[in-house]
């Protein structure tokens, strides 16, 4: 039982969910291999020649996982709900095409040079170190094909504008439009490295390359890269979650207010990752701070709300008490609860990522494997465990066949939650307490001292069990595509009804060009002076370097 | 009812004008905290230092020959050249109570630097200085390690500040 109103969309969608889904299976073999390196325990003998050494495995595991499972999920996610969300077909399928091919061929262009190990650069790519052209043309061209993505649905938007004129957009629609601006505008610091600074340069068109620069370009779009990654977990919260716990959305108003602050205050913060870089000032570094710190406001607001929406699902079940609701929720289905838990790994990882942000405390923590405990907080659970969880509705309802095995999903969901739980505590503990550096082979590091053992062990017991909840979700994933049986009745996509009328929410929160206005001029009081200033007094001194 | 309360509005829940009244007090509470202790007490990020060509900081200059200078009595700088995979000098020996200002550059890839327990962490880039200062009152030895990845003998490349008494 398939709906057929979007067949094209869905082909699209799928192609993109089903690249996402293969990049997660490919890179999160590498996660356990590098906690158990880390306990000692060294698997990477058995796997040459194919993965030379430990740090080819760690940059496949970081692009494959924080890149392309994430940029991927999303163009599809985002490619299915619109038009649903919209009630209405994409405007130019061909561009949907279009955007498909760009990336797959960017991704297929940047996966040669990777497994031949001559991009064995990290997801950082920080120059000197120069990669295969090949590596940076394939990156450009995801991208570039995202974008795409992107412009077809403005393009859609447009034409049911009109179509609909002084109707308020639906919510997953608008919340959808705001995070792919907010992606166009973001990623064009990364384009600019690439463009200006790293393809020329591995094409040996230039001599050498600005490494202050370059990372300058780079945390231009790594941080709001983060928020891309957020913001679709935060459409599912907000937009579709209150719907699976049986509530409503607590404020419509608020929920599209978060939206545009995020849009606002997304970009102009990246000098939070270069607070110990020495080609920055620190007065720069310290308006980013107060800046990240603005950002973290929106986030606060989405606890209240999306807390507050889903005990209106939580009572409409007949919860009572202050906390009796919480049992209520609807925990046996393995969608809600695998982003239920995603949510509480989020609410710690966003502590730690105010510690990581706060200035001259992340001289504590900086580079240290701390930073790697809290992005498999963030991305790792938070977006990952999220996405997981849209998978146990999404695929039923793109296939037609029932979810495989419920328990199974239930089992993975909780699972990746102590896994993860338990392996950022350790990575946290070991960065707090010993510096221990972050993407370091440790297990083979002479520095390495006796008593980071508990801890690394700690990691290790809890990559085992994330490798365990991966293999379920995967053995899951293709039993429901291959082998279940047909749906016994038609799966909605879940959209939360808002508690207060969305007529009542206020006209201006449905207006682009303020806020479009407004992040601009951010952006060009935050980054504008400083970057003149970076590009003007650019050497462009360091020749490549191939050090792995 | 009146027609006010049916215009469209911002309506915000009392409960969650309180929460969003609390956490914008806490943000200025922390920003407060980090204006603070950076201005008052000096705790310091890195700021720009000077630039150097890192093809030629390793023949010319200080970095030619890396290594402790002694300014005053108890009051050191530190050059430091760090390369795939060593620093230049991996051993810096000082007195307790000393203070020790590094100065360090890369002459080949990115590198980090990162003194086990004080607040020197910092990027070390080829083309630019990465300077802060450590006051290490307790004798002992305390651990650098380069904490960027540089290539696949990142893992080996470190070095201590030993403290005598
Ligand atoms: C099976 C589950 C996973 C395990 C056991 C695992 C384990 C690890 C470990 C131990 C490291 C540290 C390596 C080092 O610092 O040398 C690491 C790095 C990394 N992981 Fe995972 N991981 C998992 C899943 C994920 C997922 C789902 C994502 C993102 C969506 C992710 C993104 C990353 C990234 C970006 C890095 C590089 C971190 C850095 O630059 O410091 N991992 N992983
Ligand atoms: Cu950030
Ligand atoms: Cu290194």
């Amino acid at each position: 039982m398939k709906e057929t109103a979007y067949k094209f969309e869905d082909k699209i969608a799928a192609w993109h969910i089903g690249i996402a889904l293969v990049a997660l299976f490919l890179g999160t073999w590498f996660g356990p291999l590098q906690a158990l390196e880390h306990a000692g325990i060294n698997l990477y003998r058995f796997l040459a020649p194919g993965i030379q050494s430990y740090y080819q495995g760690l940059t496949l595991h970081a692009v494959l996982n924080a890149l392309v499972w994430t940029t991927f999920f999303i163009t599809g996610f985002f490619t299915y709900i619109f038009p649903r969300s919209l009630k209405r077909n994409l405007r130019y399928p061909r561009l949907s095409t279009v955007a498909l091919v760009l990336m797959a061929v960017g991704l297929v262009m940047a996966a040669i040079p990777l497994l031949l190990n001559l991009a064995t650069v990290l997801y950082t790519f920080y120059p000197p170190m120069k990669a295969h052209p090949l590596f940076y043309i394939g990156l450009t061209l995801v991208v570039v094909g995202s974008w795409v993505v992107g412009y077809n649905l403005y393009f859609t938007y447009g034409a049911w504008r009109k179509e609909n004129p002084g109707v308020r957009t639906p919510f997953l629609a608008f919340a959808a439009l705001i995070t792919m601006v907010m992606w166009q505008i973001a990623t064009l610091g990364v384009a600019a490295e690439m463009l200006g600074l790293l393809i020329p340069w591995s094409l040996g068109l230039v001599q050498g390359t600005d490494p202050q620069l370059a990372r300058t370009f780079f945390w231009f779009t790594g941080h709001p890269l983060v928020y891309f990654w957020l913001l679709p977990a935060y459409v599912s919260w907000y937009g579709m979650m209150p719907k699976q716990a049986g509530g409503k959305l607590f404020s419509d108003s608020l929920a599209r207010l978060a939206f545009w602050l995020f849009l606002l205050l997304s970009v102009p913060l990246g000098f939070h990752h270069q607070y110990v870089d020495p080609g920055v000032p620190a007065g720069w570094k310290f308006i980013h701070a107060v800046l990240t710190y603005g950002v973290a406001f929106p986030s606060l607001m989405t606890a209240f709300t999306v807390v507050a929406s889903l005990e209106t699902g939580g009572r409409a079940r007949g919860g009572k008490g202050l906390f009796g609701w919480i049992f209520k929720l609807p925990w046996g289905d393995p969608s809600y609860a695998a982003q239920n838990l995603a949510m509480i790994l989020f609410a710690l990882g966003g502590i730690s990522g105010l510690t990581n942000a706060s200035y001259n405390v992340n001289l504590v923590v900086h580079n240290t494997t701390w930073v790697s405990g809290h992005l498999h907080l963030t991305v790792g659970t938070a977006v990952t465990l999220t996405f997981m969880g849209i998978t146990y509705w999404l695929l039923p309802k793109m296939t037609g066949k029932e979810l495989w095995s419920r328990k199974l999903a239930l089992a993975q969901a909780w699972l990746w939650f102590f896994g993860m739980a338990i392996m950022s505590n350790g990575l946290h503990l070991l960065g707090l307490r010993f510096a221990a550096p972050r993407r370091t082979m440790l297990g083979a590091a002479p520095y390495a001292a006796a008593e980071w053992t508990p801890f690394l062990s700690e990691a290790a017991i809890g990559g085992a069990l994330l490798f365990l909840s991966a293999m379920f979700y995967f053995i899951n994933v293709l039993a429901t595509v291959f082998a279940s049986r047909p749906l016994s009745k038609p799966v909605e996509m879940p959209v939360a009804e808002s508690l207060t009328d969305p007529k009542l929410t206020p006209a201006w929160l449905d207006r682009w060009v303020p806020w479009l206005a407004g992040t601009t001029v951010l952006i060009l009081l935050a980054y504008g002076p400083i970057l003149v200033q970076l590009i003007s007094q650019a050497q462009l001194t360091s020749p490549g370097f191939k050090v792995w | 009812m009146s027609p006010q309360v049916n215009a469209p509005h911002l309506e915000v829940d009392v409960y969650e004008k309180r929460w969003l009244l609390l956490s914008v007090v806490l943000l200025v509470l922390f920003t407060l905290a980090i204006g603070l202790s950076s201005f008052a007490y000096g705790i310091q990020v890195p700021s720009p230092e000077q630039r150097v060509n890192p093809n030629t900081v390793a023949q010319e200059g200080p970095w030619a020959q890396p290594g402790l200078r002694e300014l005053a009595p108890g009051k050191y700088e530190a050059y430091v050249l760090a390369q795939i995979w060593t620093f230049l000098p991996n051993t810096i020996t000082v007195k307790a109570g000393s203070t020790v200002t590094f100065y360090i550059t890369s002459k080949d890839v990115q590198h980090g630097f990162q003194l086990e327990g004080t607040n020197v962490n910092l990027m070390v880039l080829p083309g630019q200085v990465s300077k802060l200062t450590a006051t290490f009152k307790q004798p002992g030895e305390y651990r650098f390690v380069c904490h960027e990845y540089c290539g696949v003998g990142h893992h080996t490349m470190f070095g201590k500040v030993v403290v005598e008494p």
